[in-house]
């Protein structure tokens, strides 16, 4: 199949349509406004529909109608929104209701920097809401990976029939590199199950009826165990990471996203000078790949660089969780749009390497 | 003996939720009679509010969700325009419509979204207490507004008159429900709204004024003589606009 040159936020609007998509609802938000600019003009093309919604908070709530009623469905904002969003898909998560969600990630906190940052990583990976829920979050580094993640995202979410994310950054969102697009997939609308059905009609449990309040309390504590249930079946079988050039690997960097790209580039430049360098990249941040971190070698690890383009440092507790104290780990971060070069890495690790991991 | 007063068929069986006295029940009776009158039982989404109105959720034996607190009508627009061969009914209070959910109602409304609105306007949160609602009376009481509504509070929101200043719904009507005549005309008004969207004419909306006897602190009756004196001088009944001939 013949590559083409695309911008990221067009390139996974596209993937999202081949994916099966035929509902989106967002509010404009720098850097994804690509995404409904794009999905405007082409869902209506498949048969699909697209709506501007008045605020991040109706766009949620449109995606879980178009999904209640089976249609595969897809929102995009960046950090505000999603915080917006929160109430939806925490709706979303214990329905529970499948369907994408972007996240091209600014700088915050707040309002924050329109350009590309990772600083939603707790977010997404800890409270994307209230009331204790889990998202199967993807983080891609390339826009190939980005095309491909946010195709598999909607197979995902319908197997699981729950809201999964995709955690861009707004780097991978603007770049633009060659990619190949996966194949148009031909979904029908989809009436699955809803648990909540038989306890709100048990008279006629085939009708279709939704709510996330139960006013049984044993039939809902079952419900928050159905939901955990599932959550440990995703953390059992869809984690993915990367581990690159890790073998003979005596300083690590833990990086995802734009920050992996980066780190990849230090890593090339150092092993040219002899120091060997291996990344741990995390393509799932939830769920987040501690076991590639708990099997490090201490004997010969001798030190960890957590790289996030977010101050503070945001992932370094999950970094933490799989070393457990057992080697050192230091922290490095650009944040409100500016991206560290490879350069300001390798000397970072450097300091760390002649300094404080001797 | 012929049956001339029954159950509706798409009401489940089962008590409602509702306290004694309270109009929700009617309003729900309505719909369901309507329901069945169309034939459409099979092919209706009642989407609900948060609020008592949620406690419909034990009355219609239609697919049903009850959406989050002021958003019916974006759950509402996602559905209908993936399924546009549903019919959609959206079912508000007067708090979930007109304070949480002020820009949802007015953005549908303003899109011309081919839905029945069933606003059920009882002039206070009922379902949490009591509160002040946009739509409690001046100098009415409210658990927080405990010597009557003033003016710091803000004024009675009207929303059939404030969604009357846009293009695109078709029609609008206030109805309320303290009598067996306007209870038989906001049977008429809503029946226009189902119409209006089984023939793909736009949007409908139609306010139903209600009652509270648990929250105002009043007798069933005594509410129904607080509706008549003081309600409905602040919001007058009556079709507002009613395109539904000409598209
Ligand atoms: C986001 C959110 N805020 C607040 C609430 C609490 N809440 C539940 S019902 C309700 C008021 C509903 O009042 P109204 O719409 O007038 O309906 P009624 O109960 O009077 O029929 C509120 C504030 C909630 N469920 N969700």
């Amino acid at each position: 199949m013949s590559k083409l040159f695309l911008k990221g936020n067009e390139a996974v609007a596209e993937a999202a349509v081949r994916g099966g998509c035929r509902f989106f609802a967002g509010y404009p938000i720098t850097p994804q406004n690509e995404i409904p600019e794009y999905l405007s003009k082409r869902l209506p093309e498949v048969g699909g529909a697209f709506v501007q919604g008045e605020s991040e908070l109706a766009s949620i709530n449109m995606v879980i109608g178009a999904s209640y009623i089976g249609t595969r469905a897809m929102t995009s904002s960046s950090g505000p929104g999603l915080s917006l969003m929160s109430e939806g898909l925490s709706t979303m998560a214990a329905t529970p209701f499948p369907a994408v969600i972007l996240n091209v990630m600014r700088g915050g906190p707040g309002t924050g920097a329109i350009q590309g940052a990772q600083m939603d990583y707790l977010q997404a990976t800890k409270a994307p809401g209230h009331g204790g829920f889990r998202l199967l979050a993807y983080a891609p580094s390339t826009i190939q990976e980005a095309v491909d993640l946010v195709y598999l995202a909607f197979d995902k979410a319908w197997e699981y029939k729950a809201p999964t994310l995709v955690l861009m950054d707004g780097c991978i969102g603007s770049l633009m590199e060659p990619v190949e697009l996966p194949p148009m997939k031909e979904v029908q609308r989809e009436e699955y199950p809803l648990y909540t059905s038989p306890h709100l009609n048990p008279g006629n449990p085939k009708r279709r009826c939704s709510a996330t309040m139960i006013t049984n309390e044993r039939d809902h504590e079952d419900w928050n165990r159905v939901q955990a249930a599932r959550y440990a079946t995703i953390e059992k079988n869809e984690l993915r990471v990367e581990e690159y050039m890790m073998d003979d690997a005596e300083y690590v960097i833990v990086a995802y996203g734009t920050s992996a790209r980066v780190a990849k580039s230090t890593i090339r430049q150092l092993r040219d000078k002899g120091i060997k360098v291996g990344l741990i990249r995390p393509i799932t941040v939830w769920p987040f790949p501690y076991e590639s971190l708990r099997k490090l070698d201490e004997t010969k690890v001798k030190g960890i660089l957590c790289l996030e383009l977010s101050i503070p440092a945001l992932m370094v507790e999950d970094v933490d969780r799989g070393v457990q104290g057992r080697i050192p780990i230091a922290t490095y971060g650009r944040a409100a749009g500016i991206v560290f070069s490879s350069e300001e890495v390798e000397e970072q690790m450097m300091l760390h390497i002649e300094q404080d991991w001797k | 003996m012929e049956k001339i007063y029954k159950r509706p068929e798409a009401m489940q069986k089962r008590p409602t939720g509702y306290c004694p006295g309270c109009l929700h029940g009617v309003a729900n009776k309505i719909i369901c009679g309507l329901i069945d009158e169309f034939g459409i039982v099979d092919n209706t989404v009642a989407v609900q509010p948060i609020g008592c109105g949620a406690l419909m959720c034990w009355t219609t034996d239609t697919d049903q969700i009850i959406s989050l607190h002021g958003r019916a009508p974006a759950t509402a627009t996602g559905i209908k325009r993936s399924a546009p061969e549903k019919f959609v009914l959206v079912y508000q209070g007067d708090g979930d419509l007109a304070s949480i959910g002020l820009a949802e109602i007015m953005h549908c409304a303003n899109r011309g979204e081919n839905l029945t609105v069933v606003f059920v306007n009882n002039s206070i949160f009922g379902m949490t207490g009591g509160q002040m609602a946009p739509t409690t009376l001046m100098g009415q009481k409210a658990t927080t507004a405990k010597d009557g509504r003033t003016p710091l509070q803000g004024y009675p929101m009207h929303m059939c008159e404030i969604i009357n200043q846009l293009t695109a719904p078709v029609y609008i009507e206030r109805c309320a429900l303290d009598s067996p005549a306007h209870v038989l005309a906001a049977e008429k008004a809503i029946r226009k709204g189902f119409k209006n969207q089984l023939e793909n004419k736009g949007f409908s909306f139609i306010e139903l004024l209600s009652n509270c006897p648990t929250n105002w602190g009043m007798s069933p009756v005594k509410s129904l003589e607080f509706m008549r004196n003081e309600t409905m001088k602040e919001f007058p009944l009556g079709v507002f606009r009613d395109r539904s001939e000409e598209v």
